[in-house]
């Protein structure tokens, strides 16, 4: 696969990125952004899939089992908090 | 048709798909819509993985994703939006904690010298979140004392660990087969993620959970090196970037530097007492509603007590009959009221007070002068004239909501104790100053029955 400096131009553009993004978002959602990106964050997950499905060995797979389970917990439960959250914010009706 | 092809075209989708949802972030009209693009493109990045070349045991992965699923499943719907502080903490540790353990799991024999650094990387950022987080979430439930924890030598023991790492990493990545110097590095991280935030106190949390949000992103980018995967890149450094930028308006709000809040807490400044002017006025619920009854223009400045009193409904309530009263109502939200970013505006949208009557510092400042009465709810540092006024003070300097401006200001507190920084706060002894003391919850209910 790719060489390292692929991937940390890959790096280096993604932070610009994220900058720019989250500069917008405004102070009243802070919080759902937070709990947003905390499920964002269990992209481990994709990383975690393929050491626990594959030929290895059995500490290799029982470490990648769990890291699946533990990043599971984040995207579920981040994006449903998340959800949940932006559902009370409501603008003013008249 | 090639599986690692379409696995690696997936990825690019699933990016594309987080950089929109997050985009959509930026107004809270279209948020939730952005919420649901960026869980779809998490959904695109777990097929595409399990499509990938070489799966051979799907049965525990699925497994795994249905007992973390379920967890988190409970987690979000059980979960009080004044307890959301402890859960993003407690989410922050398990996103480090998996980082980690991909870290781990990477190790293979043929591993080279920039893959070991960068599972090096994964496993010290993942162990220092893992327990920096879950000291944090003692923290804020309130399970270990809050207070900032202090010990002599403190910084030399914090950097002989820093140290310690560094070299266990070295030593590891020119002896791959020694495991005695993986687990020295697995080790010196869970504890320096310990070390690293009991001396932060807890009014200091907003900035530290900001900051573990950062590392879990970090956490992940690393992994994502470890194991050559462009999506945890991506995705980790967007998060990266988005706790970085919290964390540097968390510092702002409170005018101190990051180094200020991580190493030093408020202990050494407490003692500088200033004395003060004035007196107490406090003022009965019965004098305060004829006050309110007559007021045209009222500001709210809800801060961490109005939490722990679970008052925001009957603040909702009160607002709702200053309204059918003709009088004109605005919350005005310090950065760091509360215990993480946005805490109140939370807590606010929940009991159903629309987004557009939440004034961040800035807006309210400038109106202050129009205000009739402000109403201080659980409050204190974040409304301290002595920000301004008082060169002296620890938060000089400190941007702070101006209520000593309005005509005006009731402080709803239940003692005359100091705010957790311990500092004096001179807004009580000013003129216009009444304080309404007792459970904030109380206080505003009985205005709510007289109103009715």
């Amino acid at each position: 696969m790719a060489g390292a400096e692929y991937l940390l131009f890959i790096l280096m553009l993604s932070i610009f990125l994220g900058f720019e993004l989250i500069n917008k978002v405004p102070a009243t959602l802070h919080t759902p952004l937070m709990s947003g990106a905390n499920a964002i964050s269990g992209i481990t997950v994709v990383g975690a899939i393929a050491l626990a499905g594959t030929e290895n060995t059995d500490l290799a797979h029982w470490l990648g089992v769990g890291a699946v389970t533990l990043a599971s917990i984040n995207v579920v439960g981040g994006y449903m908090v998340t959800d949940r959250m932006l559902g009370f914010f409501k603008k003013k009706e008249d | 048709m090639n599986l690692e092809l379409i696995t690696q075209l997936g990825y690019v989708v699933a990016a594309a798909l987080f950089i929109f949802g997050l985009k959509m972030l930026g107004s809270p009209d279209t948020a939730r819509r952005g919420n649901a693009i960026s869980s779809v493109g998490m959904l695109v990045a777990i097929i595409s993985a399990l499509l990938g070349q070489g799966i051979v045991q799907y049965e525990y992965i699925i497994g795994g994703m249905l007992v973390g699923g379920a967890i988190g499943a409970i987690a979000a719907r059980s979960v009080a939006m004044t307890a959301m502080p402890e859960m993003v903490a407690l989410f922050n540790g398990f996103g480090g904690a998996a980082s980690l353990l991909v870290g781990w799991s990477a190790l293979a024999p043929d591993a080279g010298a920039f893959t070991l650094t960068t599972i090096m990387f994964s496993i010290l950022i993942g162990g220092v979140t893992l327990t920096g987080s879950l000291i944090a979430y003692g923290k804020l439930s309130e399970t270990i004392s809050g207070a900032a924890m202090t010990f002599g030598g403190q910084k030399i023991v914090n950097s002989l660990i820093v140290i310690g790492v560094l070299v266990s990493a070295f030593m590891f990545i020119n002896n791959p087969n020694d495991p005695n110097w993986l687990y020295a590095v697995i080790g010196l991280s869970l504890l320096f993620g310990i070390m690293a935030v009991i001396p932060i106190g807890g009014a200091d949390m907003p900035v530290v959970i900001s900051l573990l949000n950062s590392y879990s992103g970090l956490a992940a980018c690393a992994a994502g090196f470890a194991v050559d995967n462009n999506a945890l890149i991506v995705a980790g450094s967007l998060v990266g970037a988005s706790g970085i930028i919290l964390t540097q308006i968390m510092c702002k709000a409170m005018n101190r530097s990051l180094t200020n809040v991580l190493f030093s807490g408020f202990q050494s400044v407490s003692t500088t007492v200033t004395e003060v002017e004035g007196e107490i006025k406090p003022i009965s619920v019965d004098d305060a509603y004829y006050v309110l009854e007559a007021a045209t223009n009222v500001a709210i400045i809800p801060g961490y007590g109005m939490a722990v009193a679970q008052a925001q409904h009957v603040v909702k309530e009160l607002m709702e009959l200053l309204e059918n009263n003709g009088c004109e109502v605005n919350y005005g939200i310090h950065p760091v009221a509360g215990r993480m970013p946005g805490h109140m505006n939370v807590l606010l949208a929940e009991a159903d007070v629309p987004y557009d009557q939440l004034l961040e510092m800035d807006e309210i400042n400038p109106r202050m002068e129009s205000v009739d009465v402000a109403i201080v709810i659980g409050a204190n540092d974040v409304v301290n004239p002595a920000a301004r006024e008082v060169e002296s003070s620890p938060i000089y300097g400190m941007p702070v909501i101006n209520v000593a401006d309005a005509k005006t200001v009731f402080v709803l507190k239940r003692s005359m104790a100091s705010g957790f920084a311990g500092i004096e706060n001179p807004l009580f002894y000013k003129d216009n100053t009444r304080m309404l003391f007792g459970d904030a919850k109380e206080s505003i209910g009985g205005l709510v029955r007289e109103f009715s």
